[in-house]
């Protein structure tokens, strides 16, 4: 047997980054605490921008065989990593400010140790290591085009995410519940994707999404096997993108997690998901569609309409962004239930048009403080208008952008995924989408409201002076906000031209 | 870059010259803002100049690609209906700029701020109005709500922040209705002539009639909103009563004319059989709109909350005249969209002086002021009688060419209508003679009457007011052709009196 052959220049962009994760670790081990957060950071970033040049390099090659056929690195594919690896960036550079950080995650809440180990500074830097590891699971997903490859993806993803759920500084009881919560039901949905796989691969006796495909047009579509291994793969890929009735640990995980971490999690593990949701549903399952369409089109429906509504109780600012961030994974099931290259395109740009503006926001919570740390209640963000009002005007373009009003990029990809839905005919979805909107708006609106109409109260929230790396990270995504929204078409148009399976 | 443009963009000049100016300097920044307004007018009206009157069709085209993966594009272009409200809205703003010298003052945000917005949402306006493309449209009626917002809340008075998120709240929804619209538009002209937002070629659409049927109710139900039309009325007296005079008068004087703007433009354009259909409707909702709110004013106690409902009244009146399908109904509507932003602007300007003097808004409160101002009192007077439509003031012209026009297809519609015109003689007189006549109510007697700025402010738009009762000529040998396109196109035929009538 002989060994495979693999396209090293079109792997290498994952490589890049697995290499840096594990230089990382020796790094954390061998290297002296003084230079320890600067190396770290460097290499993360320095990882991060080599891949991205190396894609840029390969982004007009593509192959379905570069891994021996479980990997397609195809346009779409390319595009998704390409966005994976900008949103990264800017989550690395949130995190790059380490006082967010537990110093040591291995003390126990409360202890002496961990007392000391800040008092003497002992800080770790596991938490860029992990962060690569994630990312380069992150690039895997999407670009999976075999069951297996797509599990063990998955699994590369969530693995160091659970871990950076639990690193929080402040309020680490809270943080390490949600890392737990967040581990016990990520290993549970994972459970349920496997048993999905494994029925799959009864009913077409392959794990290659094209010889699924083949398989099924070659013996019709009423097996029951089939629709089990449709529905159990679907409930683990919706519990990753926060799709209800499987969003329940994204509030929790979300309030829990260290910001920066929030901000990592909501922007690229869901465009990592939903970009292999993408490529599942429309490589492999697309003459199914008939079976699975339905049920995806009312999931849509319905995290679109509880995210909204369930934001607006919310008295947590990141809670609500967390029940924002479901219902914009209903928005996104639009372009999954679409199944067309508009769909795919659209799905493209909000993909980055979203996670600038969950990022940015995040940022922002990050520098909203008052002596204990950050302040997430929202009742104490009254007035801040007053206080701070760039940082108040930069985070209701983020929260109008989520909202969709127009000359934001949120608009513009509100408008390309509800047009690619018109277009399949899918007049229903559009209505209930039209109208969650207006739901979240008003959840929106409220807090821009608080933000600059409310009095202050006396109160000791202030708005730290940001660091320079979170102050470039807010002001990229800001900016980028803003120019994507007046300007869309360059974005659009390559969109347009990278929204390409292969086969 | 065409004149549409250079109007369009000049405020946005403006704003930049503003931010660079420093936040102390308020009598700087409030002379150059009247400066940049004061250009833009001049610009406006060397355009109008040029308008060729006689000819149909859009001048002044202009239009670049924009987002081309979806056919849209910058596209502007005037007809004689466009070109009269940008008109009002250049003319407006240095008046409401010169008139509310001081309501920037003691705002939530600086001075400076007020005078961006308010420039800002001048760009928006005319571009709202200049926009032949229907995706530019939406953007701008969409985002120019935010400046309003920002206004509302930030400078106003009482309850503001409610006001201005109601206001907000009931514009987006309505937006969002329109946006679900405005895509199934698209993807039908995709499927038959491809991706396009230009508004003469979807015009050209043959769409089936209960698809029609949704897409008219998306567009007009936005629409309906924002020009108030009895149900979806309700944030506008809050509005009104909680804004600056200033911010009122350009947004019941203007913005509020984007809503039947729309309807003319869009809704009867682009879905001429649906408007058929809904026709009888929207005309009993019109109807229901001008007796109630002609009613509800009567019964105000608040002078701000009166002028809100005189206007629910004739905005009805304006939508009864463009849906009776009629050129004369639509050019009096047209008519009466400009003369109604006019008088708007002159009841809210002289009531927003009156409060400012007496720190109250009650009409109770104040009394005799003709005694002690008499320039004032004569102001609102004059204001208060066109508001009623009297005969030699513009506002009559309009309301009785809508009434003729109505007439002539719904006549039970036109005689219930003019019965507004006897309760717009009460609402009128009673809050004239509440506040102007009678003994000096205490608290009243040291009253200044109108300062030489204030009555700058108010002599052109009562000039105006007075010139266009006695000489509507040249103004409606602008809108004439333009509404005669319309109506051909929505495949309306005068109706001819039959003999003997």
């Amino acid at each position: 047997m002989s060994a495979p052959v693999l396209n090293y220049s079109l792997l290498a962009p994952i490589l890049i980054i697995l290499g840096g994760a594990l230089l990382g670790v020796l790094v954390e081990a061998f290297i002296s605490k003084a230079l320890r957060a600067t190396l770290q950071l460097g290499i993360a970033l320095g990882s991060v921008v080599l891949s991205f040049a190396w894609l840029w390099k390969v982004h007009n090659e593509s192959s379905i065989s570069a891994a021996v056929k479980s990997v397609a690195m195809d346009p779409a594919g390319i595009y998704i990593q390409g966005i994976i690896l900008i949103l990264a960036f800017i989550a690395i550079l949130l995190i790059a400010d380490q006082d967010n950080f537990t110093a040591q995650a291995s003390a126990l809440p409360g202890s002496e140790e961990e007392s000391v180990a800040i008092a003497e500074g002992k800080q770790q830097t596991e938490v860029f290591p992990l962060t690569l590891f994630a990312i380069a699971g992150m690039m895997l997903f999407p670009i999976a085009t075999d069951l297996i490859t797509l599990f063990v993806a998955l699994e590369v993803l969530s693995l160091p995410l659970y871990l950076m759920a639990g690193l929080s500084r402040r309020r680490r009881l809270l943080s390490q519940e949600a890392a737990l919560k967040y581990f016990l039901l990520g290993a549970f949905s994972s459970a349920i994707f496997l048993f999905g796989v494994a029925f799959l691969y009864g009913y077409s006796g392959s794990l290659n999404f094209n010889e699924i495909a083949a398989s099924i047009s070659a013996s019709g579509n009423n097996s029951v096997f089939l629709y089990i291994g449709i529905i159990f793969i679907s409930v683990g890929l919706l519990f990753k993108v926060g799709a209800v009735p499987f969003h329940s640990w994204t509030p929790d995980v979300y309030q829990g997690a260290p910001t920066p971490i929030t901000g990592f999690m909501a922007a690229c593990t869901k465009v990592a998901a939903f970009g292999a949701t993408l490529r599942l549903f429309y490589v492999a399952l697309d003459s199914v569609d008939g079976t699975w369409k339905p049920i995806i089109t009312a999931i849509a429906m319905i995290t679109m309409v509880i995210g909204s509504i369930a934001a607006m109780t919310q008295r947590d600012i990141k809670r609500a962004l967390a029940y924002s961030s479901i219902a914009h994974a209903g928005f996104l099931l639009i372009g999954v239930v679409a199944l067309s290259q508009a769909g795919l395109a659209s799905s493209l740009f909000y993909f980055l048009a979203y996670g600038l503006a969950t990022l940015g926001a995040f940022a922002v919570i990050t520098i909203v403080r008052d002596s204990s740390g950050e302040v997430t209640d929202l009742n104490r963000w009254v007035g801040l208008g007053k206080k701070s009002p760039l940082i108040a005007a930069i985070f209701s373009i983020f929260l109008l952008s989520f909202g969709g009003i127009p000359l934001t990029a949120g608009f513009v990809g509100k408008f390309a995924i509800f047009s690619a839905a018109y277009q399949t005919g899918n007049m229903a979805i559009v209505v209930v989408a039209a109208l969650a909107s207006a739901i979240a708006l008003f959840f929106y609106l409220r807090i821009v409201l608080m933000i600059w109409f409310a009095e202050p109260t006396n109160d000791s929230v202030t708005v730290v002076i940001p660091s320079f790396l979170t102050r470039t990270a807010i002001f990229v995504t800001v900016a980028a906000t803003l120019i994507f929204g007046v300007i869309p078409a360059p974005l659009l148009d390559s969109a347009k031209n990278f929204a390409v399976f292969l086969r | 870059m065409s004149i549409l443009t250079t109007i369009e963009l000049l405020p946005l000049v403006g704003v930049l010259a503003l931010i660079f100016t420093p936040k102390a300097q308020s009598k700087l920044i409030k002379q150059l803002a009247v400066a940049v307004s004061l250009i833009t007018l001049a610009i406006s009206v060397v355009m109008a100049l040029r308008f060729k009157s006689g000819t149909t069709g859009f001048q002044f085209v202009e239009s670049h690609p924009w987002i081309s993966s979806f056919g849209i594009n910058y596209a502007v272009g005037v007809d004689g209906i466009a070109l009269v409200l940008i008109l009002l809205t250049t003319i407006l703003v240095p008046i409401v700029l010169v008139a509310g010298w001081n309501e920037s003052e003691g705002g939530r945000f600086s001075v400076k701020t007020f005078y961006i917005l308010i420039l800002i949402s001048e760009t928006m306006m005319v571009g709202v109005f200049a926009a032949t493309d229907v995706f530019l449209f939406y953007v701008i009626f969409e985002a120019m709500l935010i400046p309003v917002y920002l206004l509302i809340g930030g400078y106003g008075r009482g309850d503001r922040a409610a006001a201005a998120l109601k206001f907000l709240l009931y514009s987006l929804f309505g937006g969002l209705l329109m946006l679900a619209a405005l895509i199934g538009t698209y993807i039908i002209a995709t499927n038959q002539i491809g991706g396009t937002f230009d508004l003469t070629k979807l015009a050209t659409l043959t769409i089936d009639k209960p698809t029609q049927n949704w897409l008219f109710l998306g567009f007009f139900i936005a629409f309906a909103i924002k020009a108030p039309l009895w149900p979806l009325h309700t944030w506008l007296p809050k509005a009104a009563k909680s804004a600056t005079p200033g911010t009122s008068i350009l947004l019941l004087g203007v913005m509020d004319k984007v809503g039947t703007y729309g309807m003319i433009r869009f809704c009867m354009t682009l879905f001429p059989d649906a408007t058929k259909t809904f026709t009888p409707a929207i005309i009993t909702l019109s109807v229901i709109s001008v007796l109630y709110g002609a009613f509800l004013a009567i019964g105000q106690k608040d002078i701000n909350s009166l002028i809100a409902f005189t206007s629910i009244s004739h905005f009805g009146v304006i939508t009864l005249g463009i849906f009776a399908m009629t050129s004369q109904g639509l050019s009096g509507a047209t008519f009466y969209m400009l003369n109604h932003g006019f008088s708007t602007a002159a009841l809210f300007m002289t009531a927003g002086w009156m409060v400012y003097r007496r720190k109250s808004s009650q009409i109770e409160d104040f009394g005799g002021l003709q005694r002690v101002t008499p320039v004032l009192a004569w102001s609102f007077f004059i204001a208060g009688l066109s508001a009623l439509a009297l005969p030699g003031l513009s506002s009559f012209i309009s309301e009785f060419l809508v009434l003729v026009g109505t007439f002539t297809r719904y006549p039970v519609a036109a005689i219930l209508s003019t019965f507004a015109i006897i309760l717009a003689a009460l609402y009128v007189l009673i809050a004239v003679q509440k506040s102007l006549h009678g003994e000096v109510k205490p608290g009243n007697e040291s009253l200044t009457d109108l300062g030489l700025r204030e009555k700058i402010a108010i002599a052109p738009v009562i000039a105006i007011i007075v010139l266009l009762g006695f000489y509507p000529k040249p103004v409606l040998d602008i809108i004439n052709p333009a509404s005669g396109v319309v109506m051909q196109h929505a495949g309306a035929v005068d109706p001819v009196a039959k003999a003997g009538k």
